[in-house]
């Protein structure tokens, strides 16, 4: 293992923020794994220390295939992390907005930049990402449709679910996108949750980030193969919201079987205490998305159902 | 007239209201409609005192005025209310989430309902004040693609400086590039700085718009003459970014005519006091944009300067 600075940004308060990368195997640029780039993200920065503890072991082990190499960045973002802020310490700005990023230009357009000039050349590249609203995920992996790529990898990590999404003008400045761009296949790995760690899921997503590496014939070892994966496109996903406001009662958690007409959430009211609103499911399938703030204001989305 | 553009629940109580002020006169069957919009992030402030200046102004003198003129001063009201740049709750930029949608979250929801509301008027003015770090002139801002159908209106309302600048993918979710796309000319001014109200610029604007309404044949009442700007076509802009961490002191007035080289400020290291950056002019030009905010990290914006042309 070779540890070394990615990218070091100075402020005038703090001691540098250094962005530690780890490496593995050495030659070819086969595989690079991001954890955090926001500071609430600190599942995904578990995820890759996991990582970079079982990628430690299986180096010394002679694991990892000859002139082969791989490299973990557990967080770009601890500044905010340590100030419990989840976009960058002083403008808020979010790193995964800027890339490819811009040496000459603000703080977090240097980070981007710094960071994509060190992991754009690897052919297979892996962010462990989160979503915008909290909530709890069934595990799965997506990629960006770029229309330049088959998208059967997402079934190397022998997670349930594949997804494959059409990217929005926000998505082309995202680390996945640019990737994607620049030749590498880029993949977003989606644990259960983001800002507390699960032991499961942890090793769900350890496993299935091993399990790709396998694959490739980056990594020689033995594993179980994990689960059948279902390729699908995201708008397949059905969107379950509320239109009412108030106290969210789950009645369903993320992995649960629902049928149509089964009940997904009351929404109580929040100073009376009835039931004002029962929303129950239009389809028979799996919760894949659990919206896990304890308010609804309308519009909420509250779950996501993956159909079948 | 106060009207409600689009109203939501939040959880306990309480509705988020989106308002408009719509002032009309003397309606006639093709009458036009502009819009003043204001207030997508929550820190931005300068837009305030143009839509109470102008609201007040066209109520008392409605005898001028032919058409309408709806005015939305605040699209994230919960950000002003709360000093917060995004949309509280979804901690996201209002200004990348357009065009909406009816079934999406609240945010998106609501950012639906005011395109729909403004679509179809003869021009919109959205009116930013740049953010808490960086002070600005009043300038328009259009993309390359709609220089032609938008700049003889920049030119109308009374800024100091136009600057047509490359599309950017990113953008086609802000508000003004989702109304141009629908026909709907909309016209982005830039000025002054986050959390402040710059009460020269202010009333330079609601002149500027006043003489738009006229240009428009909507206003037969008195205008200014107004500023010709200068334009950024076929010239550079230089960006000066700090390189060190510290405080930045600087010793230029904003707005100035500026020398290659010249002194625009210092960075200094708070705990020794050492200058750890110098920040000179990179062109001759106009110093447009000028750091307000102290503090810097390796990487932010001190100064853009327009340069004159000459190189
Ligand atoms: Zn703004």
């Amino acid at each position: 293992m070779v540890k070394n600075i990615v990218y070091s940004i100075k402020s005038p308060y703090r001691q540098s923020m250094d962005v530690i990368g780890y490496t593995f195997g050495s030659g070819e640029l086969s595989c690079c794994i991001v954890g955090a780039l926001r500071g609430n993200e600190i599942q995904q920065m578990a995820i890759c220390a996991q990582l970079v503890d079982a990628l430690k072991h299986l180096e010394e082990k002679g694991s990892i295939a000859k002139d082969k190499s791989i490299m973990v960045i557990p967080c770009a973002n601890y500044y905010s992390m340590n100030i419990g802020k989840r976009f960058w310490t002083m403008d808020n700005t979010d790193i995964n907005r800027m890339f490819p990023g811009y040496d000459l230009g603000e703080t977090t357009q240097r980070i981007a930049d710094g960071l994509f000039k060190s992991i754009k050349d690897y052919a297979f590249g892996i962010q462990m990402a989160s979503f915008y609203q909290k909530g709890d995920f069934f595990p799965h992996v997506k990629v960006m449709d770029t229309k330049q790529e088959s998208y059967e990898s997402l079934s190397d990590f022998g997670l349930p679910y594949g997804l494959i999404r059409e990217p929005s003008p926000y998505d082309t400045v995202t680390l996945n996108y640019n990737w994607q761009l620049w030749g590498c296949q880029a993949f977003s790995l989606f644990a259960t949750y983001t800002d507390h760690i699960g032991g499961q899921s942890t090793q769900t997503a350890v496993n299935a980030t091993l399990r790709f590496l396998v694959a490739k014939e980056v990594l020689v070892c033995a594993l179980h193969p994990g689960s059948h994966t279902r390729i699908l496109s995201e708008d397949k996903i059905c969107r379950v919201s509320v239109n009412k406001a108030g106290i969210l009662k789950k009645r369903v958690s993320v992995g649960d079987e629902v049928k149509a007409g089964g009940l997904l959430c009351e929404i109580i009211h929040p100073l009376e205490g009835n039931v004002i609103d029962q929303i129950v499911s239009q389809i028979d399938g799996t919760v894949f998305f659990a919206f896990s703030g304890q308010l609804v204001m309308e519009h909420t989305d509250v779950f996501n159902m993956m159909p079948g | 007239m106060i009207k409600s553009v689009s109203v939501a629940a939040l959880p306990v109580t309480e509705n988020l209201i989106i308002q408009k002020n719509r002032i009309e006169n003397d309606l006639k069957p093709d009458c036009k409609r502009v819009c003043i919009v204001t207030g997508t992030h929550g820190d931005e402030l300068e837009g305030q005192y143009v839509c109470a200046q102008l609201a007040k102004f066209l109520s008392d003198n409605k005898q001028y005025l032919t058409g309408v003129v709806d005015i939305y001063p605040a699209i994230n009201p919960l950000g002003i209310d709360s000093v917060t740049r995004g949309f509280p709750m979804f901690d996201l930029d209002m200004n990348r989430i357009f065009p909406g949608s009816p079934n999406g979250s609240l945010a998106e929801s609501v950012a639906y309902d005011i395109v729909h509301d403004i679509e179809g008027a003869d021009i919109c003015i959205d009116i930013h004040s740049s953010n808490i770090f960086l002070r600005e002139i009043p300038q328009v801002r259009l993309s390359e693609q709609t220089e032609a159908m938008l700049f003889p209106y920049a030119l109308m309302l009374n800024v100091d400086f136009v600057w047509i600048h490359t599309a950017a993918t990113v953008l086609e979710s802000t508000l003004a590039h989702t109304l141009n796309m629908r026909g709907t000319k909309t016209l982005v001014v830039e000025m002054g700085v986050g959390m402040r109200i710059t009460e020269s610029y202010c009333t330079q604007l609601f002149n500027g718009i006043l003489n738009l309404l006229r240009e428009l044949g909507m206003w037969s009442g008195d205008t200014v003459q107004v500023r010709d700007p200068v334009v950024s076509k076929d010239r550079g802009v230089g960006f000066l970014n700090s390189d060190a961490a510290g405080i930045f002191i600087p010793c230029i007035a904003h707005g100035s005519y500026v020398k290659t080289g010249e002194l625009i400020g210092k960075v200094l290291d708070p705990i020794t006091g050492n200058m750890v950056e110098l920040a000179v002019s990179p062109c001759d030009g106009l110093l447009f944009t000028l750091r307000e905010y102290p503090v810097v990290f390796g990487g932010s914006l001190l100064a853009r300067i327009l340069g004159d042309g000459n190189g």
